[in-house]
């Protein structure tokens, strides 16, 4: 599997030749931190609102060799996003011209919601996705504190659901407007 | 087996980590499309997941340790029951509802203690697959345990299923904490904990929580086990057919 999401090559190479001076002028640190830039803009594949640098995902970028590490953790052991969020940053750097990218895996310290930044916080709730209320000790999984709708920021709002529609979310309703909502899982 | 010069102890802990997550996960999967209500058709999937991404971690070392180019996809679809170390509750058939919810529940507060401990292992990848299946596993328990509870607890009709789905896997779950010698050499190295006190922690655990899920459990039951050995019931037989027969008919199949 991880052959077949590898093997793809993204042929569209859109480097500009300004981009191509800064690269040739700038040190090794400004050309890192324009791979964040860009994988600022790499959206999540579930939830496109946020990117996979707001999430959290992405933990390092480095250079070895000439060549781009980027170093990413998986949010829970089987969201089948994990592979496809790989490959859309792969293809990402591709289309900015940069050939030589390598994806690493990195398990530990796992993936925690406390990472997600709050610009990210504001757009899943703008997007309908209650954002992790996040719990005074890891490992409790229950919300820790009210949950506010998304909707209507009514607090009178009660878990459905524990798992919802992807791994991260669970579901909720609000008693007072009476819609259902996402609610993003403090983890 | 192979008997090459990896740390065969290792070896052995990776596939039964990994294969107790694979075959249960690969259980409840049949769920999907089945299950009472939609949520717990959606739960069981996404604990399904956890399963199978914990396992695709454990038999992906389990691979490395080895060094012979096994993948975790070769280790889980390519392998014969007698080669599968999984305990033999998670290979039990799905059962009513509550059956599923029991084994589950079973299962769930042993997994919890024992990744928590194997945080602590002497290797350190063990420790980070340890560390990133806990978080997952805290969520599962809280799920089963109230499920248990509110069933047991519940209407007539829920708690003489809930106690029939007791009476068949109990017998089972003693396997989870009974340390053969393999589970001894691994404390001896800190590679894994003691499962002794891991026992004891389960055995406190089971006793409050049935208590208050108003069931009974049959203590003195003789233990069944051997499937951390390769021992396996039946069941197992019929389980992996089904879910090796792409990889057995399209030998290499990718997607
Ligand atoms: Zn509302």
């Amino acid at each position: 599997m991880a052959s077949a999401f590898s093997s793809r090559r993204c042929l569209v190479s859109i480097m500009t030749a300004a981009e191509k001076a800064g690269e040739a002028s700038g040190g090794q640190s400004s050309s890192v931190d324009r791979v964040w830039r860009w994988l600022e803009e790499v959206p999540d594949p579930e939830i496109p609102v946020v990117s996979v640098v707001d999430l959290g995902i992405v933990r390092d970028v480095s250079m070895e060799d000439g060549k781009y590490v980027v170093t990413v953790t998986p949010t829970y052991s089987g969201c089948p996003a994990t592979a496809v969020i790989s490959l859309d940053i792969e293809n990402a750097l591709h289309a900015r011209g940069l050939e030589d990218v390598r994806i690493e895996t990195r398990l530990s310290p796992a993936w925690t919601t406390a990472w997600i930044t709050d610009n990210a916080r504001e757009k899943l709730k703008n997007y309908g996705i209650a954002p992790p209320v996040e719990g005074a000790c890891v490992g409790a999984m229950k919300a820790a504190g009210p949950v506010a709708c998304p909707r209507c920021g009514s607090l009178n709002t009660v878990e459905t659901s524990r798992f919802g529609s992807t791994p991260c979310k669970a579901h909720w309703r609000c008693n007072d407007c009476l819609e259902p909502f996402d609610y993003f899982k403090s983890f | 087996m192979a008997t090459g010069k990896h740390d065969q102890t290792l070896f052995e802990l990776s596939l039964r980590m990994g294969d107790n997550a694979l075959i249960l996960g690969q259980r409840i999967s049949a769920w999907c499309g089945h299950a009472p209500v939609l949520e717990e058709d959606i739960a069981l999937a996404n604990v399904a997941l956890d399963l199978i991404g914990q396992a695709s971690l454990w038999l992906g070392f389990a691979g490395e340790i080895e060094g012979e180019g096994r993948t975790a996809d070769n280790l889980a679809f390519l392998r014969a029951d007698r080669e599968f170390r999984n305990c033999l509750l998670v290979e039990q058939p799905n059962g009513d509802f509550g059956h599923t919810l029991m084994r589950q529940f079973l299962f769930d507060a042993w997994h919890l203690p024992m990744l928590k401990a194997l945080t602590l292992s002497s290797d350190e990848r063990v420790a980070a697959i340890a560390a990133k299946s806990a978080k997952e596993a805290t969520y599962h328990l809280e799920r089963s345990e109230d499920f248990v509870i509110r069933l047991g607890d519940g209407s007539d009709e829920s708690h003489r299923r809930m106690q029939d789905a007791l009476d068949v896997l109990w017998p089972f779950a003693g396997e989870l904490t009974c340390a053969d010698e393999i589970d001894v050499a691994l404390a001896d190295k800190g590679l894994g904990p003691d499962l002794g006190a891991i026992g004891a922690e389960y055995k406190e655990y089971m006793e409050r929580m049935l208590k208050k899920a108003t069931l009974t459990a049959d203590w003195q039951a003789p233990i069944r086990k051997g499937g951390k050995v390769g021992d396996h019931s039946e069941a197992l037989g019929h389980l992996l057919p089904e879910m090796q027969w792409l990889q057995r008919s399209h030998p290499g199949a990718v997607w």
